[in-house]
């Protein structure tokens, strides 16, 4: 039985078992002459957790272990000189095996004879291959003799598998069953124990967003050393020259070189473009909405700038693309400048676009919670509106307007679909923003997309860079994070 | 001494040297104001413009030309054995040749001139065949009669009709010859060429030609998606906001997770298209391309969002609630299932929707496992091959073929629509359930 089969299975009888306890539980209070400790429903509940979760756990540890050890199973079955090959070629042959495991489960019992026999040798691979093909299996030439028995063991494997959860969740769940049924009493304190086991899930909630961040950094950073293993750290991260060439199977060796730094500098460049954009129509907004703008003002024009960050990036990648590419080298050639449609010009500015709101609301919060006293004891002293401003609201609020800016550029280093539509892919070391660049984000999507060939390098690569830019971003969040809340506890 | 006094005096200024400075600062502050005022505009000006620029070139995607023509349904071309039940037969028979020829007739093409046959017939998108299959599979009975029928214009009509192709260009430079110009010209006389309402928009796949792709797929992997975001993310960051907020005690591990989850918020998404690649892929060995790796992908994206929303909606649940229901006896668990989460759900709602406009925009991830994809045929569940919304305009927007712009900014108009939908929902919900204290 599959997985999800067994899951259904297990949620219909909690669903069963609970009716069952709570039923047991009211009996057991109508007769009893102490006064139950917890209601009936907690006593199907207990029953329930009991009978369903330990099955639950027995089913999710089978169901993530089953995959590695049927690959390991896989690899017994190969002989010495297949898995001395490399590691391209191992799961080539793998992906094949894995394609005659599916097509056998479609084979009729007759054609499946013709398969065994081939299998032990009284057949020639050849038949099998013909016979699999009847079944939409296509193979390029006729399988080698061990994949044969690698794919027949592979599929017995997972039939064994899958009787072998099947029937050990059947009896876990029965054992519960009993166990907890005979328990179910008056005096059981099922309410404590079934909110307990509530509280330990919650409490697992709580560490999926601490487990996801583990499984970023882990996933990332052994692929990170598996790239370094062929490339030296020092190549990567000083290199000058970005040129990966093309990965192609069983020639991972293929030379190329993977400088950091091109990358690097484009994502920096347009980051700074998008900021010079961002800061100042970020800041001017924030103060007239806090500072200047009536309430009702400010109640509409602060959402409507909001859209601005919730327009899926695609969309500003599009309007760069096909909008305001085409649009800035018009106007370049009006003035005799050459800009290029793909520029870090059109990429900086639409993404600084992208970002005021990051700039604006969060200033505008930090703005307005500047005391009042502050103001008033500038007016006092007769400065002007814009006077105060400048002179004493900014200077407080600096810190948290230095976090919000921070943010903003986290976001606009990490940004990918506006850059991918409107950038430019080729590496280019330039100070002049009217030609294209590149960026990290550009690179691992081109690295990552189309054919994968896992262990080369030019894929491998793209964790590098992901390592990169996530180290980039954390510091930026953690210490715009800090100074945020630090500014925060100051007035309040 | 004397001097140091006489130096530190205020010099008084003459009154018009005040004035002027007043006026020179007065001025400064009419010039502060108008910087705010202008940053605003920028910003609500881009937006009308990034709209506009949108819906103008998008519009037109939403309208299709097809091709009205009396087609003549032969059984010897269809189904030469005479016997409709034959499915095998009806799906092979050449239904463009139907098509073509009854296009030559209304446009009176000569039988043997074969350049021109060739020219009228690339009128016709290549997609009417399975458009007329699908007519004949649906409807046997139509072998042997004659009906008209709407068929798919190619492209370069499409483009031609709606203004994008001049007549006024040089033939050489154009992709209609004057001779099809002509026969266009004659079908829109005699009111056989219409732009009808695009349902293949909505419901087509992945294509090579403009004129029938569509988002089909697209649309249904974005659903699978939302679906297993919200079966995932709801329930686990609810869960993990109420721990936080009511049995976390203050302590480093609490402290950890608060930062984390912040900063979970503000990854780049390209990131955690890169564990969905290393753990769900490589790892567990889901396959590629599979909704369901983009939902887990998406989910975990959306947990810090929908965490951090719920976490405020509690906080905003006043003491008193909490005391009274301990005050009666209520155990901390009943507490927050009878009272705090109920009086949370709004909040909760609109944290959701939150999320969830966000990761149905969301590209880049998807990108990394393998959503971009050429996927005809709709995904039966969430682990066959499909696109999402954002990827299928991803994957326009760099096809090389003019007719896919268009496409391309319909697909935004679509997504945006969905977007202002959803927004505007959480807006309601919010303004109808929310409750002050």
């Amino acid at each position: 039985m599959s997985s999800l089969a067994i899951l259904a299975i297990l949620l219909v009888t909690a669903v069963v078992v609970y009716f069952v306890g709570r039923a047991k539980a009211q009996s057991a209070a109508a007769g009893a002459t102490v006064k139950p400790h917890s209601r009936p429903p907690y006593h199907g509940a207990y029953l329930a957790i009991w009978t369903v979760l330990p099955a639950l756990l027995l089913l999710a540890v089978w169901s993530a272990a089953e995959g590695p050890v049927l690959r390991e199973l896989v690899h017994r079955d190969m002989p010495a000189s297949v898995l001395e090959r490399s590691d391209a070629e191992r799961s080539l042959n793998l992906s094949v095996i894995n394609s005659i495991a599916a097509g056998l489960q479609r084979l009729s019992p007759e054609q499946y004879q013709v398969v065994r026999r081939a299998r032990y040798g009284f057949a020639t691979t050849e038949e099998a291959r013909d016979v699999l093909a009847q079944n939409g299996v296509v193979l390029g030439s006729a399988p080698e003799p061990y994949m044969l028995i690698a794919a027949d063991d592979l599929v017995y494997n997972k039939w064994l598998s899958r009787v072998a959860v099947s029937i050990l969740c059947l009896v876990v769940a029965v054992a519960g069953f009993f166990w907890a049924y005979r328990r179910i009493a008056p005096e059981l304190r099922s309410r404590n124990i079934v909110e307990g086991v509530m509280r330990a899930g919650l409490f697992a909630a709580s560490t999926v967003a601490v487990l996801t961040t583990i499984g970023i950094v882990l996933s990332v950073l052994f692929e990170t050393l598996h790239f370094f293993s062929m490339v030296s750290p020092f190549d990567f991260f000083f290199g000058t020259v970005w040129d990966p060439r093309f990965s192609s199977a069983g020639n991972e060796a293929a030379g190329g070189q993977f400088g950091l730094l091109p990358l690097l500098w484009g994502t920096l460049f347009i980051s700074l473009v998008a900021l010079l954009v961002a800061v100042p129509v970020g800041l001017f907004a924030a103060i007239y909405m806090s500072e200047y703008a009536g309430a009702k003002i400010r109640a509409t024009t602060k959402p409507v700038l909001e859209i601005l960050a919730g327009i899926p990036t695609i969309v500003y990648g599009l309007f760069a693309l096909v909008t305001f590419g085409p649009f800035l080298r018009e106007m370049g050639s009006a003035i005799g400048l050459d800009i290029s449609a793909n520029s870090v010009l059109t990429a900086g500015i639409v993404m600084g676009v992208m970002i005021i709101p990051y700039v604006s609301s969060l200033s505008d919060d930090i703005i307005s919670a500047v005391p009042r006293a502050l103001r008033e004891g500038s007016y006092g002293l007769g400065a002007t509106q814009s006077e105060t401003i400048k002179k004493v609201v900014l200077p407080a609020a600096l810190p948290g307007i230095v976090g919000a800016v921070l943010l903003a550029a986290s976001r606009a280093v990490g940004e990918t679909m506006i850059v991918v539509l409107a950038a430019g892919i080729a590496a280019n070391l330039t100070l002049n923003p009217f030609e294209p660049v590149t960026t990290i984000t550009v690179k691992i999507v081109s690295q990552l997309t189309g054919d994968l060939e896992f262990n080369s390098p030019q894929t491998l690569v793209a964790f590098a860079l992901g390592l990169t830019l996530f180290v980039i971003t954390l510091i930026l969040n953690i210490y715009a994070l800090y100074i945020v809340r630090k500014y925060r506890e100051q007035y309040e | 001494m004397t001097d140091i006094a006489a130096s530190s005096l205020p010099v008084f200024a003459t009154k018009a040297e005040i004035s002027k400075r007043l006026r020179q600062r007065h001025a400064a502050e009419r010039r502060f104001r108008a910087y705010g005022i202008a940053a605003l505009l920028f910003g609500l000006i881009f937006l009308v413009v990034l709209f506009t620029s949108i819906i103008g070139k998008g519009w037109t995607a939403f309208l299709q030309t097809s091709v009205h023509v009396p087609i003549y349904f032969d059984p010897a071309e269809i189904n030469p054995s005479g016997n409709p039940a034959d499915r095998d037969e009806l799906m092979r028979a050449d239904y463009s040749k139907l098509a073509r020829d009854a296009l030559f007739k209304a446009l009176n093409v000569g039988a043997d001139d074969k350049k021109e046959r060739r020219a009228a017939g690339a009128l016709l998108s290549r997609g009417v065949d399975i458009q007329l299959r699908n007519a004949v599979l649906a409807d046997p009975s139509l072998i042997g009669q004659t009906r008209a029928e709407w068929l798919l214009a190619s492209d370069n009509v499409d483009a031609f009709l709606k203004g994008s192709i001049d007549r006024e260009t040089p033939p050489d430079r154009r992709p209609l010859s004057d001779q099809q110009l002509t026969w266009i010209d004659q079908l829109a006389a005699k009111d056989m060429i219409a732009k009808r309402f695009n349902t293949g928009l909505f419901v087509n796949g992945a294509s090579s030609d403009p004129e029938t792709a569509g988002l089909g797929v697209a649309l249904i992997g974005s659903a699978y998606m939302m679906l297993i975001v919200i079966l995932l993310s709801v329930p686990l960051g609810v869960a993990a906001a109420v721990y936080l907020e009511e049995f976390a005690p203050k302590s480093k591990w609490s402290d950890i997770i608060e930062v984390n989850i912040n900063n979970l918020a503000a990854v780049p998404s390209i990131v955690f298209g890169l564990l969905g690649l290393a753990i769900f892929i490589g790892f567990l060995g889901l396959p590629r391309s599979a909704s369901l790796v983009g939902g887990l992908v998406l989910s975990l994206m959306t947990l810090p969002t929908i965490i951090i929303a719920t976490r405020a909606a509690i906080k905003s649940v006043p003491p008193s609630i909490r005391e009274a229901a301990l005050g009666v006896g209520a155990s901390k668990m009943q507490v927050i299932t009878h009272h705090i989460v109920p009086l949370t759900v709004p909040g909760i709602l609109t944290g959701m929707i939150i999320g969830l406009v966000r990761a149905i925009g969301e590209t880049a991830p998807l990108l990394m496992i393998g959503m971009v994809a050429f996927v005809v045929d709709y995904p039966k569940t969430p682990l066959s091959p499909a696109t999402a919304l954002p990827v299928q305009i991803y994957m326009w927007a760099t096809a090389a073929e003019r007719g896919f712009i268009e496409r391309t900014a319909g697909a935004t108009i679509v997504l945006l629509l969905f977007l202002v939908v959803m927004n505007s929902a959480a807006v309601y919900l919010r303004q109808k359930f929310e409750r002050k204290w």
